[in-house]
């Protein structure tokens, strides 16, 4: 049997989520396809044929798909599911609205959150904001499977090309309908897969205070920007800059986090970064205990500082 | 219209869990335990929509043990009309609760399920979009925002990236993020009164679901410790370790 991935694309280009969860499909063993459900969606569809490791690309589009809205996926994925035995997809909000859906639809039970393959049937996810790691197996017919793409490595692009076929989605009755999507205009790298983020919290004080402390730093590494929940709640920040239990997971080789304290469900979406460095007026935040190097001041004239001499 | 809200008792979210030293789970004895803080924020929605006229009663149902009844109640003394407990002991699983609130929904006629998206304890954000699927329902996850316009909600949902507006045919299942609303605090009058309120037990067998889990738990572990680092005493020192210790810049 086979393993099917439920991609995570804007029809124009495949994200970095779909070639990490490429990765933790490989580890499974089985062959891997990858579905591109949308519309006009070729181009994510040849990108995701150039990924090594791919058997073929499925291709379903139709007015339905374009925004990959959860009744006609889940209708078109559950028609798919009888030649495989996993269907996974990263743990994006698309992945996380779609595939309990078809759990449900399949009668059986998703692994939400893998975050490692210990064997085809039997996975690692973190529970209780990540304080506690459920070793979990699934004898399932089907798993039904999202992975956290933090954890796992991306497959490269290679020189082959997987054959991307064209099938036709189910008619399913529409039950909901796409209106638009608001985005944040934002040239900065995508938090959830940046190699470098910068972080502020409630201590920057305002909104203003926080852009002008935390981009020029972001800018000058060409990091993504996050906030804390805090310094969301108090509208420094957009609520998709979040990192934490409810937010973002994210998981860079550099996370710089300025004013945050470190409640444990912001540390739930930053503690596997490989390098933490933490810049804080209290020496005692618990974010110095998870921070590889810490700096006991103030942020709003150490992150100057750091700017200046990079 | 009858708005059904799901909620979940789950240890308080300022509560430190500890692992079990023999790897079978979590130790909650005697932790403080609370409404799901999603729930919580359901519970707030419905009411406010209750109280805006676009609702007619908001029922609210948790599937648990008999403590449960504690979050029916709060949910109760913040303006719920009445409280339905399935009684459940031990680890149900998401399947197994959409499967009860299947058939809760459908015995109550309910035309719109809010539930939070996703429990602080096993975080598995599966239970709303399980629930609709398995009643055909639009769905929406993630929801900031919610309008009622005649027979369909316009909901706008927290995606990666930014926000999407979509427009759901009712009956819905919405799933709430943390910025729909802020719950309100129960007045103790209001405590008061939630303790002459409706709630009504059921058990899974009289709604024909079997609780029994799918996945098995091999065993609970400890997430892997940082080694602890160490504080610099200036920024050139910093960026000195990050450059050639660290390699990251």
């Amino acid at each position: 049997m086979a393993t099917l991935l439920f991609a995570d694309h804007d029809n124009a280009s495949l994200s970095e989520h779909s070639a990490r969860a490429l990765g933790a499909a490989l580890q499974i063993g089985a062959e891997v396809d990858i579905l591109i459900a949308g519309q006009g969606a070729a181009p994510a569809a040849e990108a995701a044929a150039a990924l090594v490791g791919v058997r073929r690309v499925l291709l379903a589009e139709g007015d339905a798909l374009a925004e990959r809205l959860a009744e006609p996926v889940a209708a078109l994925i559950v028609q798919l599911s009888g030649d495989y035995d996993t269907i996974l997809a990263p743990a994006t909000s698309s992945g996380k609205n779609v595939l309990p859906r078809v759990a449900a639809l399949l009668d059986v039970m998703q692994v939400s959150e893998v975050t490692e393959v210990v064997s085809p049937d039997t996975f690692k996810r973190p529970i209780y904001a990540g304080n506690a790691i459920e070793v979990v197996q699934s004898a399932e017919a089907v798993r039904v499977l999202t992975v956290r793409s933090a954890s796992f490595t991306p497959a490269a692009a290679g020189s082959a090309v997987a054959p991307i076929i064209a099938i036709k989605p189910p008619v399913a009755p529409v039950l909901s309908s796409f209106r638009q999507n608001l985005l944040s205009a934002n040239d900065r790298p995508d938090l959830s897969s940046a190699r470098i983020v910068v972080s502020g919290g409630r201590a920057l004080g305002s909104k203003e205070r926080f852009e002008a402390t935390i981009n020029p730093l972001a800018d000058k590494l060409g990091a993504a920007v996050g906030a804390s929940r805090a310094a969301v709640d108090a509208g420094y920040a957009a609520n998709d800059f979040q990192v934490g239990q409810t937010g973002k997971v994210v998981a860079p080789d550099l996370y710089i986090a300025c004013g945050i304290s470190g409640a444990i469900q912001h540390l739930a979406g930053m503690k596997d970064s490989r390098v933490i460095v933490a810049i804080n007026t209290d020496g005692e935040a618990p974010i110095f205990q998870v921070a590889d190097y810490g700096i006991v001041g103030d942020i709003f004239d150490i992150v100057p500082q750091m700017e200046r001499a990079l | 219209m009858k708005i059904l809200v799901p909620v979940k008792r789950v240890v308080d979210h300022n509560v430190k869990i500890r692992v079990k030293t023999d790897g079978t789970g979590v130790d909650l004895a005697n932790a403080k335990m609370s409404m799901n803080p999603f729930d919580e924020i359901a519970v707030e929605q419905a009411v406010r929509m209750k109280e805006d006229g676009e609702a007619s009663e908001v029922v609210v149902v948790s599937v648990g043990p008999a403590q449960a009844q504690e979050v029916l109640r709060t949910a109760l003394a913040m303006g719920a009309d009445r409280a339905i407990l399935v009684v459940a002991e031990g680890r149900v699983e998401p399947l197994a609760v959409a499967k009860i609130l299947q058939r809760v929904a459908q015995a109550e006629e309910a035309g719109m399920i809010i539930v939070g998206k996703q429990a602080i304890d096993d975080d598995c954000n599966q239970t709303g979009q399980m629930l609709s699927a398995l009643l055909g329902w639009s769905q929406a996850t993630f929801a900031s925002k919610i309008e009622m316009s005649g027979g369909s909600a316009l909901v706008t949902r927290e995606i990666d990236g930014g926000l999407q507006q979509i427009e759901l045919t009712l009956p819905a299942v919405v799933t709430a993020d943390l910025r729909l609303n802020e719950p309100r605090y129960a007045s103790l009058p209001n405590i008061m009164k939630a303790k002459k309120k409706p709630l009504v037990q059921q058990t899974p067998n009289e709604l024909s679901v079997s609780v029994a889990p799918r996945l098995n738990v091999l065993r609970v572990e400890e997430p892997a410790a940082r080694a602890s680092g160490i504080k610099v005493g200036s920024v050139a020192e910093l960026l000195d370790k990050l450059k050639t210790e660290a390699a990251v810049i």
